[in-house]
Formats: structure tokens, C-alpha cells, sequence
């Protein structure tokens, strides 16, 4: 891959108790693209990249052997922190999960938590994100608010500026748009077409028109291991393998 | 038709079941109203007892049971907070978690007399305090932890997983995730079960037999290490003992009443209080 190169799968497995979710995986992930993981449920899709930003480890009797880097250093080691790397490795999950809190401490949340006391940063901080997620302007009037009368595409959007708050360098997105209505699936995807200009972003889709739409890079998973990684007009066009020409046209998923 | 007719029988008799126990609960207030009203006057809220307990009002008995209750909650509540944290968010689930839940599950059926005599020997005897507003205090507070760590234990794993996933994917530690997100969001449910135990406890007898109260106290208590009236003792007392069973049984039924509206009360409190909690973000 000629691009230069933020993180990087190698030789990864990983196990439930004696289940193997994921095969030897071996996967790049360029800076500032946007790498699409598609595959039927249960392919290990979300589990991947729950390891990127070692969220696994909040499971029991889960193991994993192999390298993930980070700008070339390896994040799986147990001399880092996982709240380091949890700050530059950003999660938007499935579900929009905002904190039952307001608006505004839903995004200084992130900073707060991090040790930051300098008020007047953390509200330029928080204006900023949300900006940058979208969602300022409908929100500048009532940022005391609760977070929870917000309709679920805002809720994403505001899980995405509390993200951004913590300025990471990477940002996963697990199927943030399963539980949204086209048009918040809209505004997401424009979202994350904008937000490639600063960020890595890795999103697992179950929706393989969203992976066409927005990413640069598709990687094809099935049963735990990766079949197909290409770019992503290649994946569509012209897959290499059978299996991934079956599911991208619909003969199984 | 006849299944619908034997459906009918089935509702109504339902119904009736409903009915019976409402009634039942009605007698009972309107039973102590009636009885109680007669002596519940402004000075029989702010006086000492008189003349061997046949006149004057119930202060300082009605103060003995508040201090006993704030006393047993505010000993409690953290130790029990802790003991739930710890087990839903700290313990790796294992056998050795089973059994402490267990035994915590089976410390909230053990009769209320047995913990009078667990504070006897050790609060009393052992560690000298005699017999006091803290030694009942901290019996009080035994009988209430199971009942405040079950609940806050159901409390805390109530909130959803998806909050504690956000808040360490944006590189929270779990203690900054439990003290900034779960605990706050766990609180309605934490102040249900402080309420549960203030009603039950505020109603104790036997924990407070042997271990803080006494029928009679010339004035105040004046400190945690006195002795202290308290009402359902009194009440006890006033039937059981004493020369004039008439004025006595009056002052009773008066105490009775005083018990069951300050239990409504504290609870009304914390249940608005909860409200208020709730509707502020679910609202």
C-alpha cells in the first residue's frame, strides 16, 4: 500500500473460550481513508474493531495473540495504557449512547475525565466539536438540555462530537447508522466523508450501498477471517474471490 | 360462553382479593386516626412526658427514633454503596462472589431480635459503648445494609452496559466511570432502597431492646452515648408496663399515628426527591 500507513493488523486471532472469533487477520489502514469492514452477522466485523481500541478487554475469558499497531508501535503490549489509547483510537457504537446528562457535559465529558481544568478551553472545545459533528446549530440554543430528548440521529451526531472532543486520530464506527432513518444515515455519511480530511476512520456496516458510497477501502469478512481487502471500487467491481462476489451480489448474507 | 363466564368469576374474584387487602390497610390507618387524633396535639408534639408517662407529649421519643434512623442510614449507606460497588462492578464473578451474595440475600432474613442480640454482645459489651443512640444506631444500620445492597446492587446493574462502554472508549478509567457516569445514573434506584430501609428500620423494636432504648428519660439525649427514647420501644412500653393503662393506651395509639406519618413522610421526601432525579434527564 503506497499511502502512509496509522494502523496495522498482524496475525491477529482472537478467541471466546475456545471459540475463534477471528483468523489470522492481516489488515492496513491508511491515514486519512476511510477502510469499510462489511460481512454477514457474526463474521467478527465488530469484534475486529473492538480490538483497535482494546475495548475486548472489557470481556471475559477473551484472548488474542498478534501485533496491532499504532503509527507503527504496538498497542496490544501490556506496558500501554488502555486509557491512552483509548483517547487517540475514538468508538462510535451501534446504538446512540449518549450519557443522561446535558448536552454540552455529554462533550466536555471526555475532556473532564482526561484532567482538563481550564473552563474556558473546555467550552471552545466543546463549541468546536460540535461543530464539526454537525449538530451546533441545532443545538446552540439549548445546550443544558438533556441529551436524551434529542432525536436518535442527533443523539449519533452527539456521540460523535463527544469523540472529537478528546482529539483522537482515529475514529471506529460500529454500524452507527443500524438504528437511524435515511435521512439521519445521510447526515452521518456526509458527516464521515468531512471528517476524513483529520481522521482515520475504520466503520463496520451491515449496508453494503454505505460502504460503496463513503469508504476508500473495503475489507470482506466471513466466518472470522478476512477474505478480500482492496480498494473499495475494486471490492464492488471486480472481487477476486468467489465468496465475496456472492455476498456483494446478494446470493447470500 | 362459558369460558367467558368462568373468565368473569376468575377477574372478579381477583378483584375482591384487591379489595380485601386495600380495606385492610384502610382499617388500620383510619383505626390508629381515629384513636390517635384524640391525643395528637401541638403539645403532645413538642413536650416531655409528664406525671409517670400519663400526661404531657412525646418530643423527645419521636427525636430518639430520628436520630436512631439518620444514625443507622448514615452508617449504612456507604458501607452498603461500597459493598454493592465492589460486587457488580470490582468482583470477578466466581463462586466465592456467589456465596458473599448468599449470605448477604439470607443476612435480610435473619429475625430482627437475633441482630438486638448481635448488638448486645458486641456494640454494648465488647466494644463498651453500653446501651446508646450508637450502639442501637449501628444495629439499626446491620439490619438495613442487605436491604440497601440488594437494592443498589439492582440499581447499578440496571444502567445500561452501552454508558460504561462510552465513557472508556473516551479513555475514562472504570472508578471515573462508576463515580461520573453509573453512579448518577444508579441513584433513583439507590434512594428507592434508602427509603425501603428507613421505613423498615424507623419501625424496629427488637435491634433497639437491648441496645439504645430505654421507657423512660428525664429530658434530651445528650449525646450519641446516652440512652434515648424512641417510639415503637414506647409504644411497647406504654402497653406493657406502668400504672394506668387508660392514659397510657391513649398515648399509645398517638405514638402509633406519630410512627406512621413520619415514616410517610421520609419516604414522601425521597420519593420526590427521586422524581425530581428521574424526570430532570428521563423526563
Amino acid at each position: 500500500m503506497d499511502k502512509q500507513l496509522k494502523m496495522r493488523a498482524e496475525n491477529v486471532n482472537f478467541f471466546y473460550g475456545k471459540h475463534q472469533a477471528l483468523k489470522d487477520i492481516n489488515l492496513d489502514i491508511p491515514a486519512n481513508h476511510v477502510v469499510a469492514i462489511i460481512g454477514p452477522s457474526g463474521c467478527g466485523k465488530s469484534t475486529f474493531i473492538r480490538l483497535l481500541n482494546r475495548m475486548h478487554e472489557l470481556l471475559a475469558h477473551a484472548s488474542l495473540t498478534g501485533r496491532i499497531y499504532l503509527d507503527g508501535k504496538d498497542i496490544i503490549s501490556s506496558s500501554i495504557d488502555s486509557v491512552d489509547i483509548r483517547k487517540r483510537v475514538g468508538m462510535v457504537f451501534q446504538k446512540p449512547n449518549p450519557f443522561p446528562k446535558s448536552i454540552f457535559e455529554n462533550v466536555s465529558y471526555g475532556l473532564e475525565v482526561n484532567g482538563v481544568k481550564d473552563r474556558q478551553f473546555i467550552e471552545e472545545k466543546v463549541v468546536e466539536s460540535l461543530k464539526k459533528a454537525a449538530l451546533w446549530d441545532e443545538v446552540k440554543e439549548r445546550m443544558h438540555e438533556s441529551a436524551l430528548k434529542l432525536s436518535g440521529g442527533q443523539q449519533q451526531r452527539l456521540c460523535i462530537a463527544r469523540c472529537l472532543a478528546v482529539s483522537p486520530e482515529v475514529l471506529l464506527f460500529d454500524e452507527p447508522c443500524a438504528s437511524l432513518d435515511p435521512i439521519s444515515t445521510r447526515k452521518i455519511e456526509e458527516l464521515i466523508l468531512e471528517l476524513k480530511k483529520d481522521y482515520t476512520i475504520v466503520i463496520v456496516t451491515h449496508n453494503m450501498q454505505q460502504a460503496a458510497r463513503i469508504s476508500d477501502y473495503t475489507g470482506f469478512f466471513l466466518l472470522g477471517e478476512l477474505i478480500e481487502f482492496d480498494k473499495t471500487e475494486m471490492i464492488f467491481k471486480a472481487p477476486k474471490d468467489k465468496r465475496t462476489e456472492d455476498y456483494i451480489t446478494g446470493r447470500f448474507g | 360462553m362459558k369460558k367467558d363466564i368462568v373468565q368473569k368469576i376468575g377477574f372478579s374474584f381477583l378483584f375482591l382479593c384487591i379489595l380485601a387487602t386495600v380495606l385492610f390497610l384502610f382499617v388500620i390507618i383510619y383505626f390508629l386516626g381515629v384513636n390517635g387524633a384524640k391525643v395528637l396535639t401541638w403539645g403532645f408534639l413538642t413536650q416531655a412526658p409528664k406525671n409517670g408517662m400519663t400526661a404531657g407529649g412525646v418530643a423527645p421519643v419521636i427525636l430518639g427514633t430520628v436520630y436512631l434512623t439518620l444514625g443507622a442510614v448514615l452508617f449504612a449507606l456507604p458501607l452498603g454503596l461500597a459493598c454493592a460497588i465492589y460486587l457488580c462492578e470490582y468482583s470477578p464473578k466466581g463462586y466465592i462472589v456467589n456465596i458473599i451474595r448468599i449470605s448477604i440475600n439470607n443476612l435480610a432474613g435473619v429475625p430482627s431480635v437475633v441482630f438486638g442480640l448481635f448488638g448486645l454482645a458486641i456494640f454494648v459489651k465488647l466494644f463498651g459503648f453500653g446501651v446508646c443512640i450508637l450502639s442501637g444506631s449501628l444495629t439499626l444500620g446491620i439490619l438495613a445494609l442487605p436491604l440497601i445492597i440488594s437494592s443498589a446492587q439492582e440499581a447499578l446493574t440496571a444502567v445500561p452496559h452501552s454508558l460504561r462502554e462510552a465513557s472508556l472508549a473516551l479513555g475514562a478509567t472504570k472508578w471515573q466511570t462508576i463515580k461520573r457516569v453509573v453512579l448518577p445514573a444508579a441513584l433513583p434506584g439507590i434512594l428507592t432502597g434508602v427509603i425501603l430501609s428507613i421505613g423498615r428500620i424507623a419501625g424496629e423494636t427488637a435491634p433497639i431492646l437491648f441496645t439504645a432504648a430505654t421507657f423512660y428519660l428525664k429530658g434530651y439525649p445528650k449525646s450519641v452515648f446516652s440512652e434515648v427514647m424512641a417510639l415503637p420501644y414506647h409504644i411497647y412500653a406504654l402497653m406493657t408496663e406502668g400504672a394506668h393503662p387508660a392514659e397510657q393506651t391513649a398515648i399509645a395509639y398517638g405514638c402509633s399515628l406519630i410512627l406512621l406519618i413520619l415514616v410517610l413522610l421520609i419516604s414522601g421526601v425521597a420519593i420526590a426527591m427521586r422524581q425530581k432525579q428521574r424526570s430532570q434527564f428521563y423526563g
